[in-house]
């Protein structure tokens, strides 16, 4: 009976409720569609931030092209009338995402910041997260990937680059959320403040359709914009709990 | 049937396999090296380029990351599920007609069980790390997912090649004697070692009948459970088409459908070419007949369910997936499915179709055609349409895979050609149960 007690005490000190819910960040990006052009200068930013190989035309026309974020287009209508409607997509580092459950190695898993991370070098290759993930954003590196001449120099040297049989995905810009946490350490501050680091994506973006930060920080942009009445997670319901939040675009001939 | 078994004498059984182990003709010859090149040159040089390229090679793409390689996979570890679950029920419910064939379809599982696993090395994308999927204590520190289906996968699949492993050596012992005991040169020290020193004491026929009967028990759960996991690839995912319970005993009742018309098909060539005509009679096909309406009737059920839980979900993705698969671009595939499959086996509720070879060969291999089908429909149909729109892809087969599929088809065949030249391939001492004594030897031990 002691025993018992004491191995149940233990038990629920381990399995606390909510233990995943205590991340020490939760990083969350907000995809504002009303401010966003589709311009695509995220896709461009996060291709030369992340050392994402160009797989070129015949390739793309297979379907195998890698954009950590994409725009998605859709239209509606026939051509006079034809309406164009686009979302940016890329992985919504789901809280409960499917693709962690699914990876036979634990190649991809939940980090402490809440983050869903993929380790390149434990990846087998199943490729069974991206059947797993309801938003496609997991890309696959059909073949090694490489870049002519002068263009390696330009590689990111924060980033690794992938060999082929591994597969990626958007990581949040994590070299620049964990160099923004050691310089919040040399700071002697316990946390990263809110603007203080940007994936290359919400950088770039000209017309600040994107903006990220600490959604535990209640007074963070993005804590803010997530109590918009416009705020929505796509696919809401797979129940995947993503980080990613979107405001909805308003229409003025709303039909 | 009873005088057709009569034919075979007693006293000619154990000449009769050990002719089919010792005297090799040359269309045997033929058909080894026609089967050897193929695996060569359509297996293991495309995979060799795959490697050395990269999965690239075959046509999967974004959405539909998984293709023929898996479809095969899943298709091989089907078709290993009647052998052993086959066998292993029969020989609980005491079956007669089992003895003459249950060990050809034991070693089908047991190669289809080995080519499926070379179906996942060639599916994944760095198969020299495999064995991360394994639990083992490394430097690493590191342990598989425990909650993945597909470590599951890795467990069930080990598991049950083990089993069925031992359970098909185990059986075979007194047949091994049986041949170390007529044979001469380097067959007969490679039966004395495979015999383990068997002497047919009554105290080791018990114990064989003992551990055997063990080991069947053993083996009816797993076999369930190998294909129950199987399906929990998919349907643990939350891919519409693919999220459904039925996905368990669907797969189960495919994989028993496959493999049983696996059977029926190996037994003809058997019966045709190692000539067994006197063991492998009309009363086997008859039987096997049976089981297989009784599957195919079940395999429909299920389909038409799937369906059913599509349209009653009520949402729209579903509906969405239900009118790619009728009507979309893998729709005749999804047909031709339905035509050999569902249709074209209720022929088998006549004894008279049931009883004849070839009608029964061409159905039993039609069945699996579409079978096959299924499974590559299981995975194309769905991954090609999921939940947003803007990635929806089709997905077509590339040369290399194809030449892979055909490829593990001839890899299969090599082994099990291998396989009727070292192992007996009817069970010498079970066959004999059946005939009856003669007189003269007086004990004998009887199940």
């Amino acid at each position: 009976m002691n025993f018992i007690d004491r191995f149940m005490a233990s038990w629920r000190k381990y399995r606390k409720p909510g233990y995943y819910e205590e991340f020490d960040y939760a990083w969350t990006m907000t995809v504002d569609l009303d401010r966003c052009t589709g311009c695509g200068a995220c896709v461009t930013a996060c291709q030369a931030e992340n050392n994402i190989p160009i797989v070129g035309e015949k390739e793309l026309g297979r379907g195998r092209e890698m954009q950590w974020i994409r725009i998605e287009r859709y239209w509606e209508g026939e051509y006079p009338n034809a309406k164009l409607s686009f979302i940016p997509m890329l992985c919504q580092q789901c809280d409960a995402a499917p693709c962690e459950t699914v990876c036979p190695v634990s190649a991809t898993y939940h980090n402490q910041d809440g983050l869903n991370a993929q380790i390149y070098n434990r990846c087998i290759g199943t490729r069974s997260c991206a059947v797993y993930c309801p938003y496609e954003v997991r890309y696959f590196n059909y073949y090694d990937h490489h870049w002519d001449a002068p263009l390696e120099q330009q590689l990111n040297p924060d980033v690794t680059v992938r060999e082929k049989g591994v597969m990626e995905k958007c990581t949040f810009c994590v070299q620049r959320i964990r160099q923004a946490k050691d310089h919040a350490k040399d700071d002697g501050r316990r946390r990263v403040k809110d603007g203080e680091v940007q994936p290359a994506c919400v950088q770039t973006c000209p017309s600040e359709a994107l903006t990220f930060g600490d959604r535990k920080d209640a007074n963070s942009v993005v804590a803010k914009k997530m109590n918009d009445p416009r705020a929505y997670h796509v696919l809401e319901e797979t129940n995947t709990l993503p980080s990613v939040v979107y405001l909805k675009k308003v229409r003025a001939n709303a039909d | 049937m009873q005088t057709e078994v009569r034919q075979a004498r007693f006293a000619d059984v154990n000449d009769d396999v050990v002719r089919s182990l010792v005297v090799t003709g040359r269309n045997y010859y033929i058909a080894l090296g026609i089967a050897g090149f193929v695996t060569l040159t359509c297996f293991f040089f495309p995979w060799f380029y795959q490697l050395y390229y990269g999965i690239g090679a075959a046509g999967m793409n974004s959405p539909t990351v998984w293709g023929t390689y898996l479809a095969s996979f899943i298709f091989w570890i089907g078709l290993s599920h009647s052998g052993t679950l086959l066998s292993c029920v029969l020989h609980l419910t005491n079956s007669e007609w089992r003895k003459a064939m249950y060990r050809s379809a034991e070693a089908m599982t047991f190669f289809s069980l080995f080519v499926a696993i070379t179906m996942v090395m060639v599916h994944i994308g760095r198969p020299w790390f495999i064995h991360w999927a394994a639990p083992y204590p490394n430097q690493m520190g590191l342990w598989p997912n425990f909650r993945s289906p597909l470590m599951f996968d890795v467990m069930a699949i080990m598991t049950y090649l083990t089993g069925s492993g031992i359970f098909i050596y185990m059986g075979a012992i007194p047949d091994f004697a049986a041949v170390r005991d007529r044979t001469t040169g380097w067959r007969h020290h490679l039966y004395v070692l495979l015999s383990l020193g068997w002497r047919g004491t009554d105290k080791e026929w018990h114990r064989l009948g003992w551990a055997y009967t063990f080991l069947a028990v053993l083996i009816i759960p797993l076999a369930v459970s190998v294909h129950s996991i199987v399906s929990w690839d998919f349907a643990l995912s939350i891919v519409p088409g693919l999220h459904q319970t039925i996905f368990a005993p669907y797969f189960v009742v495919g994989a028993i459908y496959s493999g049983t018309a696996g059977i029926v098909t190996v037994m003809f060539v058997l019966r045709k070419y190692m000539n067994f005509e006197h063991y492998i009679t009309k009363l086997h096909f008859d039987n096997l007949g049976k089981l297989l309406l009784l599957l195919s009737l079940l395999w429909t059920y299920i389909n038409m369910l799937e369906l059913f839980t599509g349209w009653f979900s009520g949402t729209s993705t579903e509906y969405e997936q239900l009118k790619y698969k009728l009507t979309g671009f893998y729709a005749p595939l999804y047909w031709e499915m339905i035509l050999f499959c569902a249709v074209a086996p209720l022929l088998l509720i006549s004894r008279k179709f049931r009883t004849s070879f070839v009608p029964m060969l061409i159905l039993s291999i039609a069945i699996n055609i579409g079978m096959y089908t299924e499974r590559f429909l299981i995975v194309a149909t769905t991954l090609s349409r999921q939940y947003l729109p803007g990635s929806w892809r089709v997905y077509v087969p590339s040369l290399v895979e194809i030449s892979i599929l055909v490829g593990s088809l001839a890899l299969f065949v090599t082994l099990f050609l291998l396989f009727v030249k070292i192992f007996p391939s009817i069970s010498i001492y079970e066959i004999k149960e059946t005939m009856g004594v003669p007189k003269k030897h007086g004990e004998h031990h009887d199940t």
